[in-house]
């Protein structure tokens, strides 16, 4: 759940994918994976369910479902494979 | 995608102002995203379509790829993709969402937040 203490692998791959992909002003992935577990889509070892709060200029004058998608293009991979949910806010810095 | 599934999104789509692809069905959502979905459109009052994905794979992935879209639930909104969960709770928390159905002709329960 923390930030802080045991980051995952995928974790970090997300962290890496969107601090290379957007320059970020400010990000937090937040695995949220053990609020899920049990139901649909929970991955045994976890880190399937995640909150990323990204804040970058890459955003500025876009609207929410372009925003989305940028990030949603960063972590394809990951979408395709472990993580099965994705909460995403993503603001430009004046925002 | 078979030309066949996107037939049938397509014709989905178009069947209702509101479309909402999801994970159950508004009485027995299997999600949690869904159901806050269902939860916000049932607060605006705004009817709906809805269209479970779990009962039809070929419908679950092709969404996916109609949409360009990765995640479960999809709202459309006269013909239009609107987006996922999070969108549409960030678009009815600060009345966009109402605003759409407003300006889109398309009735509800609630007015729009000034």
């Amino acid at each position: 759940m923390a930030e802080q203490g045991n980051i995952g692998a995928v974790q970090a791959r997300i962290r890496s994918k969107l601090t290379e992909g957007l320059a970020p002003l400010a990000l937090k992935v937040i695995d949220e994976s053990d609020k899920h577990a049990g139901h649909g889509g929970h991955h045994q070892d976890g880190e399937s369910h995640f909150r990323v709060e990204v804040v970058s200029e890459a955003f500025a004058g876009k609207k929410l479902v372009e925003r989305h998608r940028i990030v949603n293009t960063l972590l394809a991979e990951e979408l395709a494979t472990r993580v099965h949910a994705l909460t995403i806010t993503a603001r430009a810095p004046q925002e | 995608m078979s030309d066949s599934t996107t037939a049938q999104i397509k014709a989905e789509i178009d069947s209702a102002d509101v479309v909402l692809f999801m994970k159950g069905t508004p009485a027995a959502p299997q999600c949690g995203f869904s159901m806050q979905v269902c939860q916000i459109l049932g607060h605006v009052g705004v009817p709906f379509k809805s269209v479970n994905v779990l009962a039809d794979p070929f419908i679950r992935d092709g969404i996916k790829a109609y949409s360009q879209w990765p995640t479960i639930p999809q709202l459309y909104v006269k013909g239009e993709f609107i987006g996922g969960c999070d969108i549409t709770r960030e678009m009815f928390q600060s009345g966009e969402l109402t605003a759409l159905f407003d300006k889109e002709g398309i009735p509800h329960a609630q007015t729009a937040k000034a």
